[in-house]
């Protein structure tokens, strides 16, 4: 029998404010989605007031005066490091690890025949609460659906202390468990599957345990059947442990509000290739291809929804801004349209080689002169020394009134020299 | 002319003991060929996966023994030098070649477990913890009684020495001669937490 681990941080984005907060605790927060739009992180306090996964903020607000709920704008730099920081942690405890989000990792224990496994668990619980703050819950089961439901057990029932192996209890108590849970909890159930196999009598967990997978199979897809077959203990999917290196550099975000104008728009986009070309030369490497992409909101009613993106192919490939946002530039005035109301604008660049031993193209004029290597350099440098954005392009823009609203973002404590936890001499 | 070898056709039909031996492939015992239906290809597919991956698993030994957690488990940096002469004598140096000091190595332990505070105030300059400069926190170490800690009192962050007071409660002791500051005894009303071990600071001057 397979030991599948799934390790989970608890309620993440709100954990990593607490540690570094620490008279959050035991209060209700939410973590807001980019813009401040929708709760995308809630803590125990919170969830407990009824306040659903995805809630828009504007319609909490009369409950978060009522109970003082705190929101907090999402600050990704931080929730990244604490999350590098769990997963390196838990690489010491398998050789065989998907990271499978940000805050969620699969490890194969099958390995540790001798191992008490509940107590392994439970030593990786009180590691990564030592050394980065976080609490986490551990689900083991013989197949990656069963550790997640298994994961789901530690964190809803007390009495697991914060890990619940399913391999080691008796099958009657399993049954018995997956009576009281919701079908919807099964990892890749969701909702609309949910409402579809309510109508075929399957509420529970067990229910769909004890379904025909080739029946289902037939109404839904193999995916349905490969998920029942897991629920029993046949391993139908396996860890992915490779991850692929990365090919694309990606930056996009929503505006604060619709933008019409062709100007803010390639202000916009200017910043935004300037950021993926900083993380393009840091990583050394060149970008063969640049996508730019624009829309307006899919959620306005009576607007026309308008989404477009163009790929542009690079004479030879290069890590210069000023080439990638002339590109991307010529590309907006391909797909933009006047006087609709833009909600969404990003770059991606494609096609990335290592910049050693980049092929030149022998008639091309475009080539990476020592001299733009040179300014790109010095660029970095001085934005590296003095701050970001401390010397940019002027098509950037400087007042950027669309710029994403994140107003009650926490300090960036790990990755900012001037953001670290301030020590206090406090007086009595 | 030898006659017994030539008991089968020389053109074409299998020859012995060519190709694979059985037993040799991915699943280490004998495979055979079967015709399934189609709509099932899939999850055969998929279990045989599974099986050949549990099959790998259990021929490998109980690693559980082997595989404790280091608590040190620094990368290995490992000196790459090629010094290329054509011909002649080697570099003499060649066999001295260090990695240049790195001073992350000389201030992190633990480097998942490791984060940087600001110093504000003076009241812990008499161990050379000067407004603004940065402490090296690590969380790994288990802090005991003389240790210089980061403290959450009451949700507000200081790092002082940690000590105990007569009645055996915590007590934070401020290093400065100047008598400005006093000891913070912990009071069962506050809420206290070491958040991690001092095990280092630095500054800049320019």
């Amino acid at each position: 029998m397979r030991n599948i681990a799934l390790i989970d941080v608890n309620n993440f984005y709100v954990s990593c404010e607490r540690v570094f907060n620490p008279k959050l605790l035991n209060k209700p927060i939410v973590v807001l989605s980019n813009n401040d739009g929708c709760a995308v992180a809630r803590s125990d306090e919170v969830k407990v007031l009824g306040v659903a996964m995805g809630a828009p903020w504007f319609k909490l607000k009369d409950l978060a005066k009522q109970h003082n709920i705190l929101a907090y704008s999402s600050n990704y730099a931080l929730y990244a490091d604490m999350s590098n920081r769990v997963m390196s942690i838990l690489k010491h405890y398998s050789p065989d690890q998907e990271v499978y989000s940000i805050d969620e990792s699969f490890l194969d224990l099958t390995a540790f025949k001798s191992k008490d496994l509940v107590a392994y668990g439970q030593q990786m619980r009180q590691r990564i609460n030592q050394w980065t703050g976080l609490p986490v819950c551990v689900g083991i089961g013989s197949t990656k659906t069963l550790s997640k439901l298994a994961n789901h057990c530690a964190k809803k029932r007390p009495d697991f202390n914060g890990v619940c192996n399913l391999n080691s209890m008796a099958p009657e108590t399993i049954n018995q468990m997956f009576t009281e849970i919701d079908v919807g909890e099964v990892w890749g159930v969701g909702r609309k599957l949910v409402l579809k196999l309510n109508a075929l009598g399957i509420n529970t967990v067990l229910d769909l345990k004890r379904a025909n997978p080739e029946r289902l199979r037939q109404q839904f897809s193999v995916v349905m059947e490969k998920t029942i077959r897991e629920l029993n203990g046949i391993v139908c999917i396996e860890l992915e442990e490779i991850t692929p290196p990365k090919q694309q550099i990606m930056s996009s975000r929503s505006f604060s509000y619709s933008v019409t104008d062709y100007n803010s728009l390639a202000q916009s986009i200017t910043l935004y290739m300037s950021r993926a070309a900083e993380k393009l030369r840091r990583q050394q490497s060149y970008a063969g291809s640049v996508y730019i992409f624009i829309r307006t909101s899919p959620f306005k009613q009576n607007e026309r929804f308008y989404s477009n993106g163009r790929t542009i192919s690079m004479p030879s490939p290069t890590d210069d801004t000023r080439k990638l946002v002339n590109v991307a530039l010529w590309g907006l005035k391909q797909i933009y349209v006047p006087n609709l109301g833009y909600a969404k604008a990003g770059v991606m660049l494609g096609e990335l080689v290592a910049a050693q031993g980049i092929q030149t193209d022998l008639f091309s004029t475009q080539k990476n002169t020592p001299k733009s290597d040179r300014l790109m350099a010095m660029l970095d440098s001085i934005n590296k020394k003095m701050g970001k954005e401390s010397i940019k392009l002027a098509s950037e823009g400087f007042s950027r009134p669309w710029k994403m609203k994140q107003g009650n973002k926490s300090p960036c404590y790990t990755t900012d020299w001037d953001d670290n936890i301030q020590a206090l001499d406090l007086e009595q | 002319m030898n006659n017994d070898i030539k008991t089968q056709s020389s053109r074409g039909g299998k020859r012995l003991n060519a190709g694979r031996k059985t037993g040799t492939g991915k699943f280490g015992e004998p495979t055979e060929v079967v015709r399934v239906p189609t709509s099932q290809k899939p999850i055969i597919v998929d279990f045989l996966a599974a099986y050949q991956h549990k099959q790998q698993l259990e021929e490998a030994i109980d690693i559980s023994s082997l595989m404790l957690p280091a608590l040190n488990h620094k990368t290995l940096n490992i000196p790459l030098f090629a010094s290329k002469v054509p011909a002649g004598f080697p570099s003499p140096a060649d066999d001295h070649v260090e990695k240049r000091l790195d001073p992350n190595e000389f201030l992190i332990d633990q480097a998942d477990a490791t984060f940087f505070v600001t110093i504000q105030g003076e009241s812990m300059i008499d161990v050379g913890l000067m407004p603004g400069d940065k402490a090296v926190v690590d969380r790994s170490k288990i802090p005991s009684i003389g240790d210089i800690v980061l403290a959450v009192v009451d949700g507000d962050f200081t790092i002082k020495v940690l000590n105990r007071g007569k009645d055996g409660s915590p007590r934070l002791l401020p290093a400065n001669a100047s008598g400005k500051y006093q000891p913070i005894e912990i009071k069962e009303n506050m809420t206290f937490e070491v958040w991690g071990v001092v095990t280092g600071s630095f500054r800049r001057f320019k």
